[in-house]
């Protein structure tokens, strides 16, 4: 069954790949590419449901299910298996369940799209190889699937590859992530030598037990974090994330918002048994994480495009997710991912649905006064903004607050300083969310009058799925998942001293968030005449924040050049024109010299021949007459 | 000098002027007249020591290279006209359209 699961999205992947794409001859038509790409992750997600019932009624017992042997090298068996228990549960229903209904979603977005079938098979793709990662039972299973949804990204992202700069985002993803991918296998080999198993479950066993393998396991983590930093966009390889908004909205929310960016927590979480062996490592997930966080949310309070805003949001809330990792709150790590996938694949569709709206316009400058005019759109986006800012009684709320807790008060290496970050990011969060709310739906129109006549509401299968996501942004907190994931993730103990300050930190995330919101309002309700003035004022600081602190920049000049000057004049110029071209070249010139100076016998006058014969024949006889 | 000694040396004289005449002369009959008299030094070479060693080995050697003499004249004579039918001339300088 867990096979079945994995297999499904495959199917939906062939099916519409072959007949429903140019390379098929686009036998079918989109009423049959919408049922089978949305059907088959549906059905996927029901799978999910029932092995979820079948896992409680056998007592919370993993289910295993191996599939196939793969390989058999000396005594070491490498199988594909799948594995189910209560982490494996989550984390497979939000990505079948938040898949589904962005499958749904993009019957209406991508309605008029000329490569319709292509998108739905290479959606199917992503939703099979992010099965695999989450269901399999050894690193190599899962790194396949790791592998996997980078493809599925690049292909997605560079889905309008006629314009360039897609193809070129598309690049970049995968490229940043192979670098990350370069920790991951280390890890994976570093794992294999010492416990001799990549089975995810037999390693935990391992570090769980009375000896541990000898092995730093801070090496091992932050091998495995390395990967982690490429595959969810922390610091220093966060610089695809943004570019990849490039890709049509579905994508955005499906893979850099609700369910790929989230792989490198839910590796780290699976191997919490390392990490609880590896307190530099945690350290050092818990500081990226919440630097990564603060860095993010301090560019997405100045940026401009609709999706960018939300794409350095992502990446603040994955800097959130890593720091409760690295201080040991493995299952609140996994709620704020849960919640995460909820409020922010809604800011996501609802984005794409004002961009819908709007007929193409991404540009906060050229938007405003959309609150009456698509007002499905507007509240569903109010929601899913409250629940990221953290209001309560709305999921982001609980799970964020957890974090802030627990980045404070954990024996694992909470301490003020990390609360004092992530709080002020938190603060920012609140800010930029609301002032995206605030430039795009409400105020004067700023929109240009073509744009604003055409202006109407999504379609029903884009605002369902809407409305869908924002039940869950607002009722989603309820859902224990610490509680449910605590016998296999257990929450870190907590310094008894600080209990005292469990509620003050509470009500002081509130008023955070309320501060970011009523200081949004201010600074950008009415004509936001304030904020250009504020601008106006720290003029150096916006240009920097503009510029994403010009990290791009950075890597270029300083690994870009280098690499392509290496690759002109050391491999290209040297090594393939002189050594290698030049060795070819230099063999068949000595063929041609040779063959040159030989030709000269040929003089065509027979006289010559018939002097070579005689001269052959004294030589045989004299040869002959001394060997006798 | 005994006779066979003189012999012999005729014969290697006989052959050794076939051998210039064939490196030397330009004229194509010519050059095919200094084969016959290469073979014909060997013949008499062949007949001295047969009846030197009154054997009949090498008689009938001599009768052999008759033979093969005759034929190569044969085909040699026409292969030369067909030659000169197309060059206009007995010139050996003048067949080296092979050149390399």
């Amino acid at each position: 069954m867990l096979t079945a699961i994995v297999l499904l999205p495959l199917l939906g992947f062939v099916l519409n790949g072959l007949l429903a794409t140019r390379l098929g001859g686009n036998r079918v038509g989109p009423r049959f590419v919408s049922v089978v790409g949305c059907g088959l992750p549906i059905a996927s997600f029901a799978l999910v449901v029932k092995a979820l019932l079948d896992l409680r009624a056998g007592g919370w017992a993993p289910l295993v299910e191996i599939a196939y042997r793969w390989a058999l090298i000396g005594d070491n068996v490498f199988e594909i298996a799948f594995y189910f228990d209560r982490l494996s549960a989550v984390m497979a229903l939000v990505v079948t369940g938040v898949g589904s209904v962005i499958h749904v979603y993009s019957i209406g977005y991508m309605k008029d799209d000329e490569g319709y079938g292509r998108f739905f098979a290479y959606l199917n793709l992503f939703l099979f190889f992010m099965l695999l990662l989450v269901l399999g039972r050894s690193l190599l299973v899962l790194f396949v699937g790791w592998e996997g949804v980078g493809l599925a990204s690049y292909l997605l992202i560079g889905f309008w590859f006629h314009d360039l700069a897609n193809a070129r985002a598309g690049k970049k993803a995968f490229v940043t992530n192979r670098i990350g991918d370069a920790g991951f296998l280390l890890g994976m080999f570093v794992l294999f030598q010492a416990v001799g198993t990549l089975d995810m479950d037999r390693i935990n066993a391992a570090f769980s037990g009375p000896t541990l393998p000898l092995i730093s396991a801070s090496l091992v983590g932050v091998l495995l974090f390395i990967g982690a930093t490429g595959k969810s966009a922390q610091i220093p390889l966060h610089v695809w994330l943004p570019d990849a908004m490039a890709g049509p909205t579905p994508v955005s929310a499906l893979i850099h918002a609700a369910t790929m960016v989230t792989a490198g927590v839910y590796l780290v979480a699976r191997m919490s048994a390392v990490y609880l062996h590896a307190p530099e490592a945690s350290a050092l997930i818990a500081v990226v994480g919440v630097a990564t966080a603060f860095f993010a949310a301090t560019i997405a309070i100045v940026q401009t495009d609709i999706k960018k805003v939300l794409a350095y949001s992502t990446i603040s809330q994955l800097g959130f997710m890593f720091l409760a990792l690295g201080v040991g709150a493995y299952g609140v790590a996994i709620f704020h991912l849960v919640t995460h996938a909820f409020f922010k694949a809604c800011l996501f569709l609802g984005a794409g649905s004002v961009i819908h709206a709007l007929g193409g316009e991404q540009d906060l400058r050229r938007m405003g006064g959309l609150a009456r005019r698509i007002p499905l759109t507007f509240w569903t986006f109010a929601i899913a903004t409250a629940a990221i800012a953290g209001i309560p009684p709305l999921a982001g709320f609980f799970s964020k607050d957890e974090i802030l807790w627990y980045a404070f008060a954990s024996t694992r290496g909470g301490s003020p300083l990390l609360w004092l970050v992530a709080a002020a990011t938190a603060l920012m969060t609140a800010f930029y969310m609301f002032r995206l709310l605030w430039l795009a739906f409400f105020g004067r129109s700023r929109m240009t009058h073509e744009v604003e006549h055409h202006v109407h509401e999504s379609p029903l299968s884009m605002t369902g799925v809407l409305v869908l996501l924002a039940t869950l942004s607002a009722l989603g907190g309820f859902i224990a998942v610490p509680h449910f994931l605590e016998t296999q993730l257990p929450l870190p103990p907590v310094d008894g001293h600080l209990h005292a300050y469990e509620t003050p930190l509470l009500v002081i995330s509130v008023v955070l968030a309320l501060a970011g919101l009523a200081a949004a309002a201010w600074l950008f309700g009415g004509t936001a005449e304030r904020a250009e003035r504020l601008r106006a004022r720290f003029a150096g600081m916006h240009r920097w924040l503009s510029g994403k602190y010009f990290v791009d920049e950075l890597y270029e000049r300083m690994l870009g050049r280098p690499l392509a000057w290496i690759s002109d004049r050391v491999f290209l110029r040297f090594g393939d024109r002189a050594l290698i071209d030049g060795t070819l070249h230099g063999l068949a010139a000595i063929a041609r010299g040779s063959a040159a100076v030989l030709g000269r016998l040929q003089t065509g006058s027979l006289h010559l021949y018939a002097g070579f014969v005689l001269v052959g024949i004294v030589g045989a006889l004299l040869w002959s007459w001394r060997h006798v | 000098m005994d006779r066979t000694q003189l012999l012999i040396g005729v014969a290697v004289a006989l052959f050794s002027l076939g051998l210039v005449g064939v490196i030397v002369r330009r004229h194509v009959l010519v050059m095919l007249m200094c084969m016959e008299l290469m073979l014909n030094g060997v013949n008499l070479s062949l007949v001295t020591f047969a009846q030197q060693t009154s054997t009949t080995v090498g008689a009938v050697l001599v009768f052999l290279i008759f033979v093969v003499a005759t034929v190569e004249i044969a085909l040699a004579i026409p292969i030369v006209l067909l030659l000169v039918r197309t060059k206009r001339t007995l010139d050996l300088g003048a067949y080296s359209d092979l050149k390399g």
